[in-house]
């Protein structure tokens, strides 16, 4: 591979001056890079949003009975709460982000294939957004049905639900047009030589879920379309007075939804294997393998949808089979802790930050992945389903497995993307006190599920006292470490050291490019040759 | 690589913009996929109510639009085969009678269920609640939506024809950059096919 000569008086992206100045030089660049950028303001900005709505759920939750909120306003804040971060971050979050922004670069292209529609998705994510929050901040009521807005309460509620259900399926529409765009930029603008399987594993996980995106969102779409109408005029389709089945909804809703998960894990999943081999040095182990289980995640995931809904009636024959598909779901995510863990054998282990965020993100997702074996099988399904054990095995995957890659991608890729590096003592204490916390808070949640404790009550039996003072004690270590580190790299992004072009010596082609990397990324699009992959240490 | 080339246009991409429309186009039959889905079901539940419901929408009008729809379809591709063979006139008259054609649908539709409003049904009358069977209001439900949706399908492909109208007038869109059009045609096949399915869906199963 030809190594591309930095040229230092380049301009970088960031100080591009294009055909706008200010504010405008933003929202109305075409930049990859720059709408990766936007999309993460956007969203750490509805993240700390979230986080407080999560936080006051805990301190809710300290003491039995009424502590600092009834049970209304309860409803509202895990609603809100869910859709929020479900909807506005988890879902678009790694894809929009770095995906925008990393994509094109570690494909050795100087843009994404349609770089105006790729501006326009971030639009409708805004607009999307924008009326999720008017559901809370007009109308009567706070929306009050969970994230799932299932029938028939999703129609009979007379909270504002219209603008968040509205809201949920504008971002579909941003998630369709991102993993459309993806796609097109994946087949038609690999760099020369870059066949299929010298793809970086990022890109191929970006692949599979731009895939998801496309074919699962509009089932949802329409679904929650069928909600709002049924919610204006009463067609009837999920009303059971008007004829209409509640458990019809149930299932077009998760034949999205559960999909979606892997739209949330698979690039999380493709950060990881990005970030071991570089902090190893080493050739990632079973390239081939890690690209076969993206695929199969991607396929398989489509049979599983009914596992969430084992009690909500359906025959023993779907019951049995859902759960058998569920297990073997479970098998390519361990084929992908196999490869990640042999990558590291005799490798030359730098245990610099996002090295840390990735082996905690393995041990998380490690057990936030059996707890749900214990969910998919029917036996002990049926006897914690929808308790506090479900949030904690949801908490664990989504917020452990995908949280904790998006933190690591930020600290792996942000001297790439600011040009300076944060300060890593900092970043080091960030981290500690983030993953304390994280499993003070989740872990009490399978105890206090296994004995019994129903989620999404404002209230609980005396005897569950102790266990959620200590999970709310871990919400508060958490945050604190959040603080840490959001500020950290909040100042780094100014005052940060200059950052080298490729500080952890990796080998993918983003690292090959001046950090920051400059408006169309290369100078002349990088060849691959025989011998050239993206990880040959 | 077969792809060296395209670098060097940066802004036109001709298989890749027909590959993203192809691409739109699965969303789109996923979207009406989810409607079949729960038409089926409903059917299957409701047969007797669903015949009986399907009896008062009128055949001769989606008969017509059928065969509208299925005329527009043909003048849309020849629109494009006209654009290669550098007849720009002929493109844009064909064009022109796409989009009076499906104007032409539209007013159908508007007077199929303004005579439906009319006879007091319309997704929650007191007429469909109270004196008909829950499988016909299911029926009317899934009816109104679904042609409903597809009738907003209608109008965003005339608005997507409308544009490359205008292109080809300009002379942007051309036999060497036919892509703008191609996919209008494509979109335009997509309401057309969508159509094929709603109709005997609702008119013509007895």
């Amino acid at each position: 591979m030809q190594t591309a000569v930095p040229i230092l008086h380049e301009v970088s992206y960031l100080e591009y001056k294009g055909k706008y100045k200010g504010l405008f030089s933003w929202i109305l660049s075409t930049d990859h890079k720059r709408i990766g950028l936007m999309y993460m303001y956007a969203m750490m900005t509805f993240f700390l949003i979230g986080v407080m709505l999560g936080l006051a759920m805990k301190l809710e939750l300290i003491a039995p009975g009424r502590t600092i909120m009834g049970p209304q306003t309860y409803n509202a804040l895990f609603t809100v709460h869910g859709v929020i971060m479900i909807f506005m971050i988890v879902i678009p979050g790694l894809p929009a982000v770095f995906g925008n922004f990393m994509l094109p670069i570690m494909i050795g292209a100087k843009d994404v294939a349609f770089p105006k529609l790729n501006l326009l998705s971030w639009y409708i994510y805004m607009t999307g957004s924008i009326l999720v929050i008017c559901s809370v901040l007009f109308g009567n009521g706070i929306p009050d049905t969970g994230w799932t807005f299932y029938a028939p309460y999703s129609f009979k509620t007379g909270t504002n639900l219209l603008p968040a259900i509205f809201g949920a399926f504008v971002l579909g529409f941003a998630s369709i047009l991102t993993g459309l765009n993806f796609i097109v930029t994946i087949h038609r603008m690999r760099c020369p030589g870059m066949t299929w399987l010298k793809m970086p594993l990022f890109a191929w996980s970006l692949y599979g879920t731009a895939w998801i995106q496309l074919l699962a969102t509009p089932v949802v779409g329409i679904t929650l379309v069928l909600v709002a109408l049924e919610r204006i005029f009463g067609i009837g389709v999920f009303d059971p007075a008007l004829g209409g089945d509640p458990v019809l909804y149930q299932h077009l809703f998760w034949i999205y939804s559960h999909p979606a998960v892997y739209v949330m894990i698979l690039p999380a999943m493709g950060a990881i294997s990005e970030i071991i081999p570089t902090f190893s040095q080493k050739h990632i182990f079973g390239y081939k393998a890690i690209v076969a289980s993206t695929i199969a995640i991607a396929f398989v995931g489509y049979f599983v949808w009914g596992h969430h809904m084992f009690t909500s009636g359906m025959s023993g024959t779907a019951q049995y089979t859902f759960s058998i598909l569920t297990f073997i779901v479970a098998i390519p995510s361990a084929i992908k802790v196999f490869n990640w863990i042999s990558t590291m054998h005799k490798g030359s282990i730098n245990p610099d930050i996002p090295f840390l965020w990735a082996i905690s993100f393995i041990f998380v997702f490690m057990i936030g992945g059996f707890s749900g074996l214990v969910l998919g099988a029917l036996a002990t399904n049926v006897y914690v389903h929808d308790t506090a054990f479900v949030v904690a095995h949801f908490h664990f995957i989504v917020f452990g497995g995908v949280g904790f890659a998006f933190f690591g991608a930020i600290h792996y890729w942000y001297p790439k993307m600011f040009g300076r590096m944060y300060d890593k003592a900092w970043a080091k204490i960030g981290w500690a006190f983030f993953f304390v916390g994280f499993l003070t808070l989740y872990s009490p949640m399978f105890y206090l599920g296994m004995m019994g404790m129903p989620r999404r009550y404002y209230d609980y039996l005396p005897e569950f006292h102790a266990a959620n003072i200590l999970s709310t004690l871990g919400s508060w270590v958490m945050a604190f470490g959040l603080l840490i580190i959001i500020i950290n790299l909040f100042r780094s992004a100014k005052n940060g050291a200059i950052a080298p072009m490729n500080p952890w010596n990796g080998k993918t082609l983003e690292w090959t490019v001046p950090s920051p990397p400059p408006t169309e990324n290369f100078e002349d699009i990088p060849v691959y040759g025989e011998k050239d992959g993206p990880y040959e240490y | 690589m077969e792809n060296v080339t395209q670098h060097s246009e940066p802004h036109y991409d001709p298989e890749a913009s027909k590959l993203g429309m192809w691409l739109f186009i699965f969303t789109e039959l996923l979207l009406f996929g989810g409607l079949f889905i729960v038409y089926s079901i409903y059917r299957f539940l409701n047969p007797v109510a669903f015949q009986l419901a399907g009896e008062e929408l009128n055949v001769v009008i989606g008969a017509i639009n059928t065969i509208i729809l299925l005329v527009s379809s043909m003048t849309i591709a020849m629109s494009t085969t006209a654009l290669q063979q550098k007849n720009k006139k002929l493109t844009l008259f064909l064009l022109i009678v796409t989009v009076v054609l499906a104007l032409v649908f539209l007013v159908n539709k508007y007077f199929e269920w303004g005579t439906k409003f009319h006879h007091g049904i319309w997704p929650g009358s007191p007429h469909l609640i109270n004196d008909m069977s829950k499988g016909e209001i299911l029926f009317f439900g899934l009816y109104f939506v679904m042609t409903g949706l597809h009738a907003l399908h209608i109008i965003i492909g005339m608005i997507f024809i409308l544009v490359a109208l205008k292109r080809v007038q300009k002379g942007t869109v051309n036999a060497d950059r036919p892509s703008l059009l191609e996919n209008a045609g494509l979109y335009w096949h997509l309401v057309d096919l969508i159509w094929i399915f709603l109709f005997p869906l609702f008119y013509l199963i007895h």
